[in-house]
C-alpha cells in the first residue's frame, strides 16, 4: 500500500468525485523538504557590515530561532510580521519589506540579506538610509517612485491599522495622504519622485532617522514573548 | 565512506606495506595533513547541560551547523564554550549522530519538536537510520494529515465570492452550510427510505380478495405503488440533475461512484416506462426491477458509517483478494476430491465437480445446509477435513480487515474531536491577539495619564514606576505608536469604535443645530468651539472627569455642561481657562447635554512630543484648517476640528 490516499470521510465529497485522489492526497514521499542555508563566516560578515561580533551573534540567534532552516520565505516573513500588528492586516506591507530585503531576488531572505539590510538601516549614513527607504518605496525598482507605487505603500500602511481606529478610517485616507506627500516631494512636477528629490525633501522635513528607520524592521530586534508565540503555534 | 570506520584508516594505510614488494610503479606521494591542529575538546553548552566532544567528531559533517563555521555565531568568548538555547534531550540524538554516523528518532519525542531541532542543526531527517525510519515516517504522516485537516477547515470557512453554482455544490456536499441544504438533505433521505420500503412492501402478500388468492400488494394496489415510485424517481431525478449542474467537473462527477448508483437506481423506472407491454422483454424488465434495490446505497451520502465501511473494503482490497483467491483454490481442491470420493456411491448428489462446489462452499463456511452430504467413508473423511480447513482459511484475512476498519474509524473519530476542539483553539488564539492589542491600548492610556500627571501633579515619580512592564512590551508599543503617528489615526478597542461609529452617524443631526447656536450663541444646546492648539486641554479631562466612557474617550472629549442660558456665554470663554478650571467644570457632573469631541489632529498631538517622535518621511504635513473626516465647520473655530454629537 504505497500511496495511501487520505480521504475525507466526513462528507460524501469523495463519493461524488469532487475529491481528486491524484492531486489532493497527502504526499507519502515528501521531497527533502529542508533547504538549509549556511551564512558566511562571522568574520566576513563583520567586514561587510557595521556590526560587531557580539551583535552579529545576537542577530543570528534571533534569526535562527524563527527560521531554523537559515532562510526566510515570504510566508514566514508575513507570519512573523503579523504577530506584531494584531489588529490590522500587515501582509501587504510585509510583502514590500520582503522585496526590499531580498536583494538578490531569489524569493528568500538569507541571514546575509537580513544583516546587510539592517546594517544600512541602523548604522548607515543618512543618505544610505534614505536610499534604502527609497528602494522600499520604489516597488518595481526602476529608480523612481510613481504616485501609484506611493499609493500602494500607503494603503498597506493604513491596512496595518485595522478597522478599529479613531477617527474612523475613511476609504480615501491613504489617497489624501499620498496627495499631500507627493505634491511636496515632486519638485519638478513630472509625476515621479526620483532619488534626489526624495532625499532632498526628506532632509528638509528634519526627519529623525533613528526612530524612523527603526520602524519597519523593529520586529526583528525583539524576541517573541510567550503570548506572541501562542498566536503562531496554535 | 562511513565515518565510523574513519578511525581504521591509518591501519589500512599501514597495511599497504604488503603491496610495496610487488609494486610495479612507484607509490604516489602521501598527502600532507596541513591542518596539523591538536585535536581539542569542544564544550557545547545546551541550556546548561554541557556536552563535550572532540572537534574532529564535529568536523565529520561539514554541512551541518556544528560542523561548519556557523557555530561561531554561538561562541561565548568569556566561557570559551558554544552555547545553544535548545532542548538538551533532543540534542543527545543530534550529538550521537556525529559520534556514530547514525541518526535515531526517540519514540517519546514529539515529531514537530524533533523536526525543528534537526532543522536548526542543519541535519536532514532523511538520514535517519533504518531502525527508526518507519516510526518517524508514520508520525510525520500523521502530523501532516492533522495539518491538512486544519487547512481544509480553513478553506471551508473563508469563502469570499461564490457564484450560484458553487454555492449549490457546496450545499450538496456539506449540508450544514445552510438551512436549504439541510432541508434538501433530509428530504432526499426520507424519500430514499420511502422508496426502499415501498419496494419491499410491494412483494408482501396482501391478503386474498374475493377473486384471487394471495397476491402481493404490488399487484393489488398497482396504482398507489406506481404513484409512490413515480414520486420517488422524480425526486431522485431532480436531485441528480441538480448535482450534475452544480458539479465543478461534470465529467468527473459522472464517473464517480455515487453518480453511477444514482443512475442505476432511477434507470429501471424509465426503462419500464419506455417498454410497457412488450411480452418478451417483460421478463427482462422484471429483472431490471432488482436494480431498484441500489437505491439503498444512496444512503451512503447520509451515513458516515457506511462510507467508512466502503472505504475499509476498498483499502483492504488486497486482503479481500487474497481471501477470495485462497477460498477458490480450496474449493476447487476439495470439490475435486469429494467428487471422486463420492463417485462410487449410488444416487450421489455429487454429479460433477461444479456440482460439488456448492457442497464445498457450504461446508467451508461452516453453514452445512445438509442438502448434499457425503455417504462414503472416504467422502466423510474428506468432508471433515474440508470443514476444518474452511475455518482456517476464512479466519486468517478477516482480522486484517477488522483492524483496518478500526484504524480508519478511530482516525475519523479523532478528526471529529479535533474539529470540535478547533473552536476552542480559535477562541484561544483570538483572545491572545486581542490581549496583545488591548495591552497596547492600556499602556497608551497609562502612558498619557502619566504624562498628564507629570504636568499637573508633583508625584510624577510614582507614576513612572508603575509605567509599563518589560523592555519588549514597551518597544512593541512604541512600534504601534509610531504606526499611529504615521497614519494620524489611533488604535481603539471595539466598543469605542462602535460608539464612534454611532456618533458619526448622528453627527449630521446636531450639525445644523451647532451652526445655529454659534450664530446666535444663545441656545442652551451644544455649540461648536475651537479647540485650542493646546495639548493639555485634550488631556485634561481624564483626571477628575466622569469616567463613564473609558479614558480614551475622555482624552478627546471635553464635557461641557450647559446648564442654562446665562452661563452659556460665560462658558465659552472658559475654554481658554487653564486645565484645572475645565476640570472643575467637568466635576459638576449631573446634566451633561453635550459632548464635544475634538479630533486629535496631528499637530496638536505632536506638539508636545514633537521633539522625539516623528513619523517617517511620509508624514502628513500640518493639516489645513479644515481637516478631513467627519467634522463640522463652525464659524467660531479658529483651527481644528470639532465634531459635535448629542449624547
Amino acid at each position: 500500500m504505497k500511496s495511501k490516499n487520505r480521504e475525507s470521510l466526513t462528507d460524501s465529497r469523495e463519493l461524488d468525485g469532487s475529491y481528486d485522489p491524484l492531486t489532493d492526497s497527502v504526499e507519502d514521499d515528501f521531497e527533502l523538504s529542508t533547504v538549509c542555508h549556511r551564512p558566511e563566516s562571522m568574520d566576513k560578515l563583520q567586514e561587510q557590515t557595521k556590526f560587531t561580533k557580539k551583535e552579529l551573534q545576537v542577530l543570528y540567534r534571533g534569526f535562527k530561532n524563527e527560521c531554523p532552516s537559515g532562510v526566510v520565505n515570504e510566508e514566514n516573513f508575513k507570519n512573523i510580521y503579523s504577530q506584531f500588528f494584531p489588529q490590522g492586516d500587515s501582509s501587504t506591507y510585509a510583502h514590500f519589506l520582503f522585496e526590499a530585503f531580498d536583494t538578490d531576488k531569489n524569493g528568500s531572505v538569507s541571514f546575509e540579506d537580513f544583516v546587510f539590510g539592517l546594517s544600512i538601516i541602523l548604522r548607515g549614513t543618512i543618505n544610505d538610509r534614505l536610499n534604502w527607504a527609497f528602494n522600499l518605496y520604489d516597488l518595481n525598482k526602476d529608480g523612481c517612485i510613481t504616485k501609484d507605487e506611493m499609493l500602494d505603500i500607503m494603503k498597506s500602511i493604513y491596512d496595518m491599522m485595522g478597522k478599529y481606529t479613531y477617527p474612523t478610517m475613511q476609504d480615501d485616507a491613504p489617497r489624501e495622504h499620498v496627495e499631500s506627500f507627493f505634491q511636496k516631494m515632486d519638485q519638478n512636477n513630472d509625476g515621479v519622485v526620483t532619488i534626489e528629490e526624495f532625499i532632498e525633501s526628506c532632509k528638509k522635513v528634519h526627519v529623525h532617522c533613528e526612530i524612523v528607520m527603526v520602524l519597519p524592521v523593529q520586529p526583528w530586534l525583539c524576541r517573541s514573548p510567550a503570548h506572541l508565540r501562542l498566536i503562531s503555534n496554535h | 565512506m562511513a565515518t565510523g570506520v574513519a578511525a581504521w584508516l591509518p591501519f589500512a594505510r599501514a597495511a599497504a606495506i604488503g603491496w610495496m614488494p610487488v609494486a610495479s610503479c612507484p607509490m604516489p606521494v602521501a598527502p600532507r595533513d596541513h591542518r596539523r591542529r591538536q585535536d581539542e575538546l569542544i564544550v557545547l553548552n545546551v541550556s546548561g547541560r554541557r556536552f563535550q566532544t572532540w572537534r574532529t567528531t564535529l568536523d565529520r559533517y561539514p554541512d551541518t551547523l556544528l560542523g561548519s563555521s556557523e557555530k561561531d555565531f554561538f561562541y561565548n568568548e568569556e566561557t570559551k564554550e558554544y552555547f545553544f538555547d535548545r532542548d538538551p534531550d533532543a540534542f543527545r540524538s543530534v550529538l550521537n549522530f556525529y559520534r556514530t554516523g547514525k541518526l535515531h528518532y526517540p519514540r517519546h519525542e514529539c515529531i514537530s519538536a524533533y523536526d525543528e531541532e534537526l532543522t536548526f542543526f542543519g541535519i536532514i531527517p532523511e538520514i535517519i537510520g533504518d531502525c527508526c525510519y518507519e516510526e518517524y515516517k508514520d508520525r510525520k504522516r500523521e502530523n501532516l494529515e492533522r495539518l491538512q485537516d486544519d487547512q481544509e477547515e480553513n478553506k471551508d470557512v473563508k469563502l469570499p465570492h461564490m457564484n450560484f453554482r458553487e454555492t449549490m455544490w457546496r450545499a450538496f456536499e456539506n449540508p450544514h452550510t445552510s438551512t436549504m441544504a439541510l432541508v434538501f438533505y433530509y428530504v432526499t433521505g426520507f424519500f430514499i427510505a420511502i422508496s426502499v420500503i415501498t419496494n419491499v412492501v410491494e412483494t408482501v402478500p396482501c391478503g386474498s380478495t374475493a377473486t384471487q388468492k394471495d397476491m402481493p400488494c404490488g399487484e393489488r394496489y398497482t396504482v398507489a405503488f406506481f404513484c409512490m415510485d413515480t414520486a420517488c424517481v422524480m425526486i431522485f431525478t431532480v436531485e441528480y440533475l441538480l448535482r450534475l449542474f452544480a458539479a465543478p467537473s461534470r465529467y468527473r462527477f459522472m464517473r464517480s461512484v455515487m453518480s453511477i448508483i444514482d443512475v442505476v437506481a432511477i434507470l429501471p423506472y424509465y426503462i419500464g416506462l419506455v417498454m410497457t407491454d412488450n411480452e418478451d422483454v417483460s421478463g427482462a424488465f422484471v429483472t431490471l426491477r432488482v436494480f431498484r434495490v441500489f437505491r439503498i446505497f444512496k444512503f451512503s451520502r447520509h451515513s458516515q458509517g457506511l462510507r467508512i465501511l466502503g472505504y475499509t473494503l476498498k483499502s483492504c482490497a488486497s486482503e479481500l483478494g487474497f481471501l477470495l483467491f485462497s477460498l477458490t483454490m480450496a474449493i476447487i481442491i476439495f470439490a475435486t476430491v469429494m467428487f471422486y470420493a463420492e463417485k462410487g456411491s449410488s444416487s450421489s448428489k455429487f454429479t460433477s465437480i461444479p456440482a460439488s462446489f456448492w457442497y464445498t462452499i457450504v461446508t467451508m463456511t461452516t453453514l452445512g445446509y445438509g442438502d448434499m452430504v457425503p455417504k462414503t467413508i472416504a467422502g466423510k473423511i474428506f468432508g471433515s477435513i474440508c470443514s476444518l480447513s474452511g475455518v482456517l482459511v476464512i479466519a486468517l484475512p478477516v482480522p486484517v480487515i477488522v483492524s483496518n476498519f478500526s484504524r480508519i474509524y478511530h482516525q475519523n473519530q479523532r478528526a471529529d474531536k479535533r474539529r470540535a476542539q478547533k473552536k476552542a483553539r480559535l477562541a484561544r488564539i483570538r483572545l491572545a491577539k486581542s490581549g496583545s492589542a488591548n495591552a497596547f491600548l492600556l499602556s497608551k492610556r497609562n502612558g498619557l495619564l502619566n504624562e498628564l500627571l507629570e504636568l499637573t501633579g508633583p508625584n510624577a515619580s510614582e507614576q513612572k514606576a508603575s509605567k509599563s512592564s518589560c523592555l519588549l512590551e514597551s518597544q512593541h508599543h512604541h512600534l504601534l505608536h509610531c504606526l499611529e503617528k504615521t497614519t494620524a489615526h489611533e488604535f481603539v478597542d471595539e466598543q469605542l469604535y462602535e460608539q464612534n461609529y454611532l456618533e458619526a452617524a448622528l453627527q449630521s443631526f446636531p450639525s445644523r443645530r451647532a451652526s445655529v447656536s454659534s450664530r446666535d450663541g444663545a441656545t442652551p444646546t451644544c455649540c461648536g468651539r475651537g479647540a485650542k492648539r493646546d495639548a493639555t486641554l485634550l488631556e485634561a479631562p481624564p483626571q477628575p472627569g466622569p469616567k463613564q466612557q473609558g479614558p480614551l474617550q475622555e482624552l478627546s472629549a471635553i464635557h461641557i455642561q450647559c446648564v442654562d442660558r446665562p452661563s452659556h456665554s460665560a462658558s465659552r470663554s472658559k475654554l481658554n481657562l487653564k486645565s484645572d478650571d475645565v476640570g472643575r467644570l467637568n466635576c459638576k457632573g449631573g446634566r451633561i447635554t453635550a459632548a464635544i469631541v475634538s479630533l486629535p489632529s496631528p499637530p496638536a498631538l505632536t506638539a508636545p512630543d514633537g521633539a522625539d517622535l516623528h513619523g517617517p518621511p511620509a508624514r502628513r504635513p500640518p493639516p489645513p484648517p479644515l481637516s478631513p473626516g467627519p467634522s463640522i465647520r463652525t464659524t467660531a473655530s479658529s483651527a481644528n476640528v470639532v465634531k459635535v454629537s448629542a449624547l
